[in-house]
């Protein structure tokens, strides 16, 4: 403390305002700690796929299918199960998220009940729990029709989709200037057109953004699609039957004792966190130039 | 002018013209409604649907089911009491660890880093939030299980053994796998997405009450902990109960490192199991219409119900702020 006072001379010494110096330092410390710890964990996750996944990230992992352990056999069947579940999901949810995003936005004030009610809903389906959203599809899509599909996968997926779009639609066509509005009113479109084509133009970066981001969301998803679309150990075109994935595939395959599996398993983890990341940085450097 | 003799002939038909206007109008806003409604339809077959499937459940086991501390496949006697237990135990200590962690990393982002450093740590923050909790489960699995059996829990037993009071907590072979592990895991994936919301509460606070704090003389320190925390505490809050609703219904991070043993105990060191967990592992292995899935189905009604009741929270509190 003595040291304190001899570093600012000129003023009387303020015991407290070294105190409170202290803590400040205590306090800078503990919140770069935190925010270490953080990027350490980023860091180690990376580290951990990079050096176990890139092993098994051969030809072969990516361009044959499942088979029994030891006969070599690759992933090419569940990313191809991914990429078809995915793109159908997209595929539904994009259209539904756009337009319930739109109704909120455009006619949805808040005086509107029910607007506000759907507002609500959509908040709730975003942070539901996923396995609860595969539960629901397994009893609608899947118990009814005594087998399991694709098309049951997907509609989970969409399901979890849907909020994230409605909610970066709705926010993105707010921050159209009213102005905008106007200027096709007055040239006499249509309420309509001017929302399709003036505003949800002028917003199309941001709605985009959202898609993608539901897009990254969905890749990654596994409990959804465990009591859906199961998994399937070869090629599977057909929505009406099982279809393998590979974030399902690779829970499958860590838990196993099999090493080659293990090793795929990894080289599997390794392609979606790489996919999941590179969607994530791709939308937030156009989201930073739009 | 030229063009105004041209359109005098479509100007007869002009009443016509807006009806069908109005009409298309009323057909697009019919349509996004629609879309609306079929939002609103999908939650509410989603509650409904399990309250429904869980019903077998709850008639044979009583309201109590939630209460019951078996789960037995085998005499076909279920309760939620372990699965719930294990939920809430893991989340509390999730919650508990990342709070702290998300709250020193938002304070350092906004108040300390420097604008360039504090732009690429919070990108690597927010890829963290972004990683599939697949991943996480895996990374958990392959690098926090061995660390916690081969090091904490040693180190724990060697020390805190004759402790009264923590050796209960620490009591059991050294798996490695148990609640605190599914914690510190579910802290891992919590704290970024809790970080993201209180960065944005912090810097939605109007500059000028931080400015005129530092004008004060005030340390970053004080200005954080005597300004901005206050001004945003119902955003702090609704950032923690968000981190505690994803904490509750993780599934595939917390089924890795968990143990899957459905048991209740005070030691966050045995294997246990959660709602989530037992879901994704029983659900596939119980025959449709059996007790056991609805009893997996009652679980997810509770699951939902508890979800559903952290994001209320969380909104309400977010709705003060704002």
């Amino acid at each position: 403390m003595s040291n304190m006072t001899t570093l600012s001379p000129g003023w009387a010494p303020n015991p407290c305002g070294a105190r409170r110096r202290r803590k400040d330092r205590v306090a800078t410390i503990l919140g770069m700690i935190a925010a270490g710890i953080l990027v350490l964990v980023l860091t180690s996750i990376l580290w951990t796929l990079l050096a176990r996944g890139i092993v098994g990230l051969s030809a072969g992992a990516l361009f044959k299918p499942m088979g029994p352990p030891g006969s070599g056999g690759g992933l090419a069947n569940a990313i191809l199960g991914s990429v078809i579940q995915t793109a159908m999901a997209l595929a539904m949810a994009t259209p539904l998220g756009l337009g319930c995003g739109i109704y909120l936005s455009e006619y949805g004030s808040k005086q509107n009940r029910f607007a506000s009610c759907v507002r609500f809903v959509s908040d709730v389906l975003m942070s539901v729990p996923s396995i609860l959203v595969g539960l629901f599809v397994y009893q609608v899509l899947v118990a009814p029709f005594g087998h399991f599909s694709a098309f049951a996968g997907s509609v989970a997926l969409a399901i979890l989709a849907v909020p994230i779009i409605v909610r970066t639609t709705e926010d993105m066509l707010r921050l159209v200037p009213v102005s905008m509005r106007e200027a096709g009113a007055a040239l006499g479109a249509t309420r309509w057109r001017v929302t399709l084509f003036l505003c949800l133009r002028s917003a199309k970066t941001g709605v985009l953004t959202g898609i993608l981001l539901a897009l990254a969301r969905v890749s990654g998803e596994t409990a959804p699609l465990l009591f859906t679309s199961l998994g399937n150990q070869n090629w599977s075109f057909s929505l009406n039957h099982p279809m393998a994935s590979l974030p399902v595939t690779i829970y499958q395959y860590a838990g196993a004792s099999y090493d080659d599996w293990v090793q795929l398993a990894w080289a599997g983890a390794l392609l979606v966190t790489l996919g999941v990341l590179a969607i994530n940085i791709a939308v937030r450097f156009s989201a930073r130039r739009g | 002018m030229t063009l105004a003799p041209a359109r005098q002939p479509e100007k007869v038909s002009v009443s016509e013209h807006t009806e069908k206007r109005s009409n298309a109008d009323t057909a697009f806003q019919a349509v996004v409604g629609g879309c609306s409604l079929l939002v609103l339809i999908v939650l509410g077959g989603l509650v409904v649907l399990m309250g429904v499937g869980g019903q077998d459940a709850f008639k044979t086991f009583g309201l109590g089911f939630a209460f019951r501390d078996v789960w037995n496949p085998v005499s076909n006697e279920y309760g939620a009491w372990a699965p719930l237990f294990g939920t809430i135990i893991s989340t509390l200590i999730g919650v508990l660890i990342a709070t702290p962690l998300a709250f020193g990393t938002a304070f350092w982002l906004t108040a300390i880093a420097p604008p360039k450093i504090s732009a690429i740590v919070g990108t690597a923050v927010q890829l963290l939030a972004a990683v599939p909790s697949i991943i996480f489960g895996m990374w958990g699995f392959f690098t926090i299980v061995p660390f916690m059996a081969r090091h904490v829990q040693p180190f724990m037993m060697h020390h805190f053994r004759h402790v009264p009071g923590i050796n209960m907590l620490i009591h059991g072979a050294p798996f490695g796998t148990g609640l605190m592990t599914a914690g510190l895991v579910l802290a891992m994936m919590i704290a970024p997405f809790m970080t993201a919301v209180m960065r944005d509460v912090f810097s939605a606070m109007p500059g000028m009450l931080r400015e005129s704090a530092y004008g004060l003389g005030a340390t970053r320190w004080d200005v954080m902990w005597k300004v901005v925390v206050p001004w945003s505490r119902s955003g702090m809050i609704g950032a923690i109960v968000l981190g505690m609703g994803r904490a509750l219904g993780e599934t595939m991070a917390v089924t890795f490192v968990i143990g899957n043993v459905t048991a209740v105990g005070w030691s966050l060191f045995a294997p246990r199991s959660t709602v989530a967990s037992l879901i994704a592992l029983q659900f596939p292995e119980s025959p449709a219409g059996s007790l056991r899935l609805s009893s997996l189905l009652a679980l997810g009604f509770i699951l939902m119900l508890l979800s559903f009741a952290s994001l209320s929270l969380a909104r309400m509190l977010r709705g003060d702020s704002k």
